[in-house]
């Protein structure tokens, strides 16, 4: 998907340097919050929490020299809301060698909304293993959630009308550009 | 995505890829613990088989199950058809009680046309008389892919009765599309020449299995229908084995890399030997395992979505 021109009214949330800085404090808190992340495994949600959870991963290894396994977890077949889109392509899921049985899993994804992809990983992930224990990581948390559900770590959290959407863009999936911004709402 | 899997036809080369990567994540799970997804929960799939298969309505039905759609399996055999119902009023019964997919095989070629035409849900071509099979051709195409890592460009002889296959067909079809070069091997008399060039322009046609095995890929080797056969095609199974059938000898003067696929029931001893059936070069079983996953990744892509 090819990341949208900026529209005049839209707003930067996030700059390059911002998102970057965000990314090493969720690493900070990661290695705080599991006292060195070992035992520990990242899975990214397609598409864009896959680069996030390697940029974590890279941010850990560089702070304290730890290693920890990255995997991808497609949610597609999980999702509840299959019927009332068009058929979507399939994502890739790849875990880590080792798998996640007793492993501390964090999911991480771009954009916390509904919680509606994140009950379809926790089912997805109940199918593939079992993991010791489960926590969120995102870079966004917009709010009107519909189910239940926090996130562990979370890089900013923006307030938003339902109108209006966020739009994450990473370097490595979206030409170079990293950033997120605010479109769409009231004009 | 389309609606209906009636023909190989149907399927465009971006269509077709992305049943084949849709299939290689379906497979993923067969490793897994719990073969299980809830992606079609609450729908129906019926198949309605009015010829005989093992292999094919299994496939589709374990493909169904793992995906957890609701299976309803209709054989011709000791139903209303055998009270003289036609295909129309199955089709309206099926229609009244909401079947979302109609998974179908029938012994009259365009029966799957005719049936898309009185329900709204959608129909898969499960094998329809001598026309089509276009789920053996995806997988056939997946085994290819995944023994081969490519299928633009590899060269595939089909050998046998292609008059009579549908599989034949619906492989033209779907590898000239993904870019293959088809070779259509077997007696005159099972070759319909001027079929085999409308089918697929670039198709080939030779008569004489020596001359082309030393360059082929894959090597498809076709059952030969002896239910379909009401005239006499060849002068004896014997000839035939010796003409067409695929031994050890002939196995041997393949490339290294080469495979010998099949898509089942064989006749052992008639267009393929034990010992070639048997060898590491064959695809037969796994065959059988990828229709599984081509099936599912079928039913998720014309029911998944709206």
């Amino acid at each position: 998907m090819a990341y949208p021109r900026a529209d005049t009214t839209d707003k930067i949330i996030l700059s390059g340097a911002d998102l970057h800085r965000v990314v090493d404090r969720i690493a900070h808190q990661i290695l705080e919050k599991t006292s060195g992340a070992t035992g520990t495994v990242l899975l990214g949600i397609p598409t864009r929490g896959v680069p996030l959870a390697r940029r974590l991963a890279a941010r850990i290894h560089a702070f304290e020299g730890v290693d920890v396994p990255v995997g991808a977890l497609d949610i597609t077949l999980y999702r509840d809301d299959l019927r009332l889109h068009a058929t979507r392509a399939l994502g890739k899921t790849e875990l880590p060698p080792g798998g996640i049985d007793g492993r501390r899993v964090i999911l991480v994804d771009d954009v916390l909304f509904s919680g509606r992809t994140v009950r379809a990983a926790l089912d997805a992930l109940s199918d593939i293993g079992r993991p010791s224990s489960v926590q969120l990581a995102v870079l966004v948390d917009r709010g009107h959630r519909e189910l239940p559900i926090r996130a562990d770590y979370v890089g900013k959290n923006i307030p938003t009308a339902r109108s209006e959407s966020v739009r994450v863009a990473l370097a490595e999936t979206d030409d170079g550009t990293d950033e997120v911004r605010l479109t769409g709402g009231e004009k | 995505m389309i609606k209906h899997l009636r023909s190989a036809a149907d399927l465009d080369a971006p269509t077709a890829i992305l049943i084949l990567d849709t299939a290689a994540e379906m497979a993923a799970l067969a490793g897994r613990e719990v073969k299980k997804l809830p992606t079609l929960r609450g729908r129906t799939v019926v198949n309605l088989f009015y010829e005989d298969s093992t292999r094919t309505r299994i496939s589709f039905e374990a493909a169904a199950k793992r995906l957890s759609a609701d299976v309803i399996n209709f054989s011709a055999k000791g139903s209303s058809v055998s009270k003289g119902e036609s295909l129309k009023d199955t089709a309206l019964t099926l229609q009244a009680m909401g079947a979302d997919a109609v998974v179908i095989r029938h012994s009259a070629s365009g029966a799957p046309h005719r049936l898309a035409n009185w329900i709204d849900g959608s129909v898969v071509n499960a094998g329809d008389g001598t026309h089509e099979h276009p789920t053996q051709a995806l997988l056939d195409a997946y085994t290819m892919r995944s023994r081969l890592g490519r299928l633009a460009g590899l060269n595939v002889v089909i050998v046998g009765d292609v008059l009579h296959s549908r599989v034949a067909r619906s492989n033209v079809l779907l590898l000239s599309t993904l870019g293959a070069k088809v070779t259509l091997v077997g007696p005159p008399t099972l070759i319909p020449l001027d079929v085999a060039a409308a089918l697929a322009p670039g198709t080939e046609v030779s008569y004489d299995l020596d001359a082309v095995l030393p360059t082929a890929d894959v090597v498809m080797m076709l059952r030969v229908q002896t239910e379909r056969m009401q005239d006499s095609f060849f002068p004896s199974a014997r000839e035939y084995a010796r003409r067409y059938g695929l031994d050890a000898a002939r196995m041997h003067r393949l490339a290294e890399h080469a495979i010998v696929m099949h898509p089942g029931p064989m006749n052992r001893g008639m267009e393929i030997t034990p010992a070639v059936a048997d060898s590491p070069r064959s695809t037969i079983v796994e065959q059988v395992t990828n229709g599984v996953s081509v099936r599912m990744a079928v039913l998720y892509l014309l029911l998944g979505g709206k």
